[in-house]
């Protein structure tokens, strides 16, 4: 059975060596490797199908406009999306969250508040940070537990009816840890507050269905699920999406333009000024079909048996303490030795061939609630094996001799 | 330690363990600043570690104190005192450390990338340099 779910030789970089070692590729949550489908389908797209989209009568427009509608439709049932005019194309989670941020900033005024957590990415706290500069409402943020999890007495005594907007990462990048969206989007609406979630580190790992979560808001990359750099998607609620003013101006977005106004075009072309970035869009369809390929489950079990494996070995290592043990957790193994750096620990584990990632992980409010300076982080993808573990664990040991 | 014998020692290495034991090593006989000097306006800010500096004039020569949080970081710290510790700005300047490290094999050290506040560190002490040779 484990050899049917092996699916790393789908993703040709693993099989490289990085300092004269096997590559263990123990970085998926900063980004995931792209298997062959996905760069295939990029070069198809260049060497067969490249025009521009919604733009002209000659066939390879019409190509090109019918793969990124294509991919629209494949990346919004990946996220449960019941209409693609829903799914915006964006670079990615963060510019997701700004474009909401920015069409939020005439909704919000002086004694609004927009609710975070202790737990976000700075890509989920910085644009709100922005936009109540821009409006003068306040940010909130709830506080996390030792363990790692959102203090839901915190949340619920933050929110209120000044909350005006809910902000909330699926998964920490940092921790791994599963928030309870369902439950504080239903008490975000319960208060009359709209709704976003940070979905980045999510959607490789769950099943995520944005209509029974009942957001307003979903954000998330296509680099994070096994899709290119540079495209991600915006799920937005239909009816908000027409409220929402444009969030750049240019070619694409409008209806009809003279010099005086401008008719602008329905969402969600209302949020894509300019040329789209097409062959990302083909790629990130091609990723989804990918995920629609495997049997997922049985691979989400696996992995989660991996982080299951990493957390217990792990903890035999003398000196070495978890940072966060949350109860629901995806993918991600947070640690520290003791009288070591988290720096000397990524470079003497680089030096073995295992890429880990080191330091605050854009998450610095965190570290700070969790007294650490940062930490070394392992974080597993479905193309993991258990082999992987055990070279993280005897290159971690390794590594302990040095320091 | 002189540059030469640190090169000398390179010379012998044999793989990666050997050379960053080396250098773990020559972090831990770097003299470490007190809390009273790792103060935020020493401080070479960098993503993953931190560094602290402070620079000194002595006659028409320049000292330095430099310190960090991760070991590595320190003998590396080490390697640059050896070139730059009480030369003139103008024999800092004129010194390519960039050329030693890749010498040395270490210039993954010195790229943008590591965000270990090395690189910042040498900036700042390149801007130190040019400073006190205009005065």
């Amino acid at each position: 059975m484990a050899a049917s779910l092996d699916i790393s030789g789908d993703f040709p970089i693993l099989a490289r060596q990085v300092n004269g070692q096997p590559l263990t590729y123990l970085d998926s949550a900063a980004t995931t490797q792209k298997p062959q489908a996905v760069i295939d389908a990029i070069r198809h797209y260049y060497e067969r199908r490249n025009a521009n989209v919604h733009r002209a009568a000659h066939a390879l427009a019409e190509e090109a406009t019918a793969a990124m509608e294509d991919a629209r439709a494949k990346v919004a049932a990946l996220v449960g999306a019941g209409d693609a005019r829903e799914l915006i194309f964006t670079r990615g989670a963060t510019e997701g969250i700004n474009l909401v941020a920015a069409g939020l900033t005439d909704r919000l005024g002086p004694g609004d508040e927009v609710l975070i957590t202790e737990l976000e990415h700075h890509s989920n706290i910085v644009p709100w940070q922005m936009l109540c500069q821009r409006s003068g409402a306040a940010l909130v943020a709830c506080r996390v537990t030792a363990t790692g999890e959102i203090d839901l007495s915190d949340f619920h005594a933050k929110l209120r009816p000044r909350t005006k907007l809910v902000a909330i990462g699926h998964v920490s990048n940092a921790l791994g840890t599963v928030n309870p969206v369902a439950a504080l989007i239903e008490a975000a609406h319960a208060q009359g507050a709209l709704a976003l979630i940070d979905g980045a580190q999510a959607v490789q790992h769950l099943d995520v269905d944005v209509g029974r979560l009942g957001c307003d808001f979903y954000a998330f990359s296509a680099h994070k699920l096994f899709g290119p750099t540079g495209i991600g998607a915006l799920y937005g609620r239909a009816a908000l999406l027409e409220e929402l003013p444009p969030y750049q101006g240019g070619g694409e977005m409008i209806e009809h333009v003279s010099i005086e106004r401008t008719i602008y075009n329905q969402p969600p072309y209302k949020f894509e000024a300019g040329t789209p970035n097409i062959a990302g869009a083909v790629g990130f369809g091609a990723a989804a079909d990918y995920l629609a390929g495997l049997p997922r489950q049985a691979l989400r079990d696996r992995e989660a048996a991996l982080v299951s494996q990493a957390v217990s070995r792990l903890k035999q290592i003398p000196g070495l303490r978890m940072v966060g043990e949350p109860r629901e957790r995806v993918s991600v193994v947070s640690f520290l030795v003791d009288g070591g750096h988290p720096h000397d620990f990524g470079t003497l584990l680089d030096q073995q061939g295992i890429a880990v990632r080191t330091g605050h992980h854009c998450a610095m409010p965190l570290m700070e609630r969790l007294g650490v300076p940062g930490t070394i982080r392992a974080s597993f993808a479905l193309y993991n094996s258990p082999a992987d573990v055990e070279r993280l664990v005897a290159g971690v040991e390794k590594a302990i001799e040095f320091v | 330690m002189a540059l030469e014998e640190i090169r000398e020692a390179f010379s012998f290495f044999d793989g990666w363990e050997d050379k960053y034991r080396f250098v773990i090593d020559l972090g831990k006989d770097l003299p470490q600043l007190d809390d009273a000097r790792r103060t935020p306006a020493n401080l070479v800010r960098g993503c993953q570690s931190q560094v602290w500096l402070l620079t000194e004039r002595l006659g028409g020569r320049m000292r330095f104190a430099i310190d960090s949080d991760a070991q590595i970081v320190r003998g590396l710290i080490a390697i640059i005192l050896t070139v730059f510790q009480d030369r003139t700005p103008d024999e800092i300047r004129a010194f390519d450390i960039e050329g030693l490290f890749a010498e040395l094999e270490l210039i993954k050290h010195l790229t943008p990338t590591r965000g270990n506040g090395l690189r910042a560190m040498v900036a700042r002490i390149h801007q130190e340099a040019e400073r006190a040779s205009l005065d």
